[in-house]
């Protein structure tokens, strides 16, 4: 519980004493690069992956002369917008980014960099951590759409190429019956997935104390609470917003 | 001057600093002096305001900072400059942006001016034309050169350097030594020095304070601290086997 509120102030800290909107400016842009761009390569191999075998064990599941083949398609479309995309993507972002985030933060603050901002009279919870949550909100839900154009292709790719079902049935499939909320569902869930993810590794990262082996563990920690914090939010979102 | 009032400090149920009371004068080269786990980087933490302590005041040239809201806080703090024990550079800025860094965000400064005013920084520690380097790749020397133009680059009234020779040769303890002392003369700042090393203490100690198990035992100057009379600070200065054969053909 002590955590939970500790959490919760170092939120609230990042919103007093803000510096000029330039300077924001420039370490969003950097965030941006580091959290979006760079994880765009892991994000398509492991989407155009999971787009493959998900329509490869749909179909596996759904033998029977009674479903026709363009289901197969729209099971795993289904699946990729709704689930896979976003929340598959966040575990791997939290691996990935999170760790990074909580590393980099340790790094700081047992070389005293943080507190060397803190000495010149900055907020460094707001100077350090802001632009990164605001970075990790933008990007992640452009990397989820990314992530899931490139799964579908890949079930695309999976699917043709196995012959599993021909190009028209793949393409019928992941168009009939598209409910275009499941899409406006997966960006909301990404958004808090990618709050999640950033403010949890920060936190983690922030308040490292010690030297390189605590730097480890809060990285290690990082990834842990923000894939359980993504779970979580993942069934509470599917509650709120679907039922 | 900084004015410190009765500042006791614990960790856990570890008490750190007891009752610490201190001034600190202006234009001064001020040491705080002790062997290793005396509290001296705590005592300098909670002037600063990085470490709460549980009692006491610190006062920055009366004005209450402690109990400063975090507005004033910050505004005292912009006044302060810090030079770290390990340099506290931000790895992924160039020497000429870690320096720039406090104008960046503290001034108005046009980019010419803050260009002018980094380079006439580091030409005053020495380190002309390293602007594009890494921390990485320049020396620890160097890295603290680079803490100190760092610290003064804007126009501040405090100065505070924590162990500024720790893991430097004996030849860079000195320049680094005589940087800090002919910066506090020449800006007039209130400095204050966290150190162990002796030949800080005898080359700028205008005003020494030692601690020892987080408590105030002695204070003085570099001309009167090797007939203090006090044991725990003689046996602090003269604990190498070589200082003890200094000391007894003195």
């Amino acid at each position: 519980m002590k955590s939970i509120g500790a959490y919760f102030i170092f939120l609230g800290n990042m919103f007093v004493r803000r510096e000029n909107f330039r300077s924001y400016f420039k370490l969003v842009m950097t965030e941006c690069n580091q959290i979006g761009v760079n994880s765009l390569f892991l994000v398509a191999i492991t989407s155009t992956f999971m787009g493959a075998v998900t329509t490869v064990q749909t179909a596996y599941n759904l033998v029977s002369p009674l479903i026709k083949n363009y289901v197969v398609a729209q099971v795993a479309r289904e699946m990729i917008v709704l689930e896979l995309a976003p929340t598959i993507t966040a575990i791997v972002i939290a691996g990935k980014v999170g760790s990074s985030i909580a590393s980099g933060l340790g790094t700081m603050r047992i070389t005293e960099q943080i507190d060397a901002l803190e000495v010149m009279g900055v907020n460094s919870i707001s100077y350090l951590v802001l632009p990164k949550i605001l970075a990790a909100v933008i990007m992640y839900p452009l990397l989820v759409i990314i992530g899931g154009a490139l799964a579908l292709y890949g079930g695309y790719l999976a699917g043709t190429l196995t012959d599993i079902l021909t190009p028209t049935e793949y393409i019928y499939g992941i168009r009939i019956s598209f409910n275009p909320y499941t899409v406006q569902f997966a960006l909301i869930k990404s958004a808090v997935f990618a709050f999640l993810i950033s403010s949890i590794s920060s936190f983690q990262g922030y308040y490292t104390t010690g030297g390189a082996l605590e730097v480890g563990i809060s990285s290690t920690s990082a990834v842990t609470k923000s894939c359980i914090a993504v779970l979580l939010a993942d069934y509470i979102l599917a509650e709120l917003l679907l039922n | 001057m900084i004015e410190v009032e009765n500042i006791s400090k614990t960790f856990g149920d570890t008490q750190i600093l007891y009752d610490i009371s201190a001034k600190f004068e202006r234009g001064k080269s001020n040491l705080i002096i002790g062997a290793s786990g005396t509290g001296k980087s705590v005592l300098l933490k909670s002037i600063v305001g990085l470490v709460m302590p549980e009692e006491g005041k610190v006062l920055y040239d009366g004005r209450k900072f402690l109990e400063s809201d975090k507005e004033e806080k910050a505004q005292i703090r912009r006044e302060i400059g810090m030079l770290f024990q390990g340099g506290a550079l931000f790895d992924s800025k160039t020497i000429e942006e870690n320096v720039q860094f406090p104008l960046d965000l503290l001034t108005d400064m046009s980019k010419e001016e803050k260009i002018d005013r980094v380079n006439n920084v580091l030409s005053r520690v020495g380190l002309e034309n390293t602007n594009d380097k890494m921390p990485s790749e320049v020396s620890g020397g160097m890295k603290k050169r680079v803490g100190i133009a760092r610290a003064i680059v804007n126009d501040i009234n405090y100065l505070f350097c924590d162990e500024p020779n720790s893991g430097l040769d004996p030849r860079t303890s000195l320049l680094i030594d005589e940087l800090i002392y002919e910066i506090t003369h020449e800006l007039n700042v209130t400095t204050i020095v966290v150190t162990h090393d002796m030949n800080s203490v005898m080359g700028i100690g205008e005003h020494i304070i030692y601690l020892s198990k987080g408590k105030k035992l002695w204070e003085g100057n570099s001309d009167n601290i090797l007939d203090s009379g006090q044991e725990d600070l003689e046996d602090f200065i003269f604990a190498s086997k070589f200082m003890k054969k200094l000391r007894k053909t003195l």
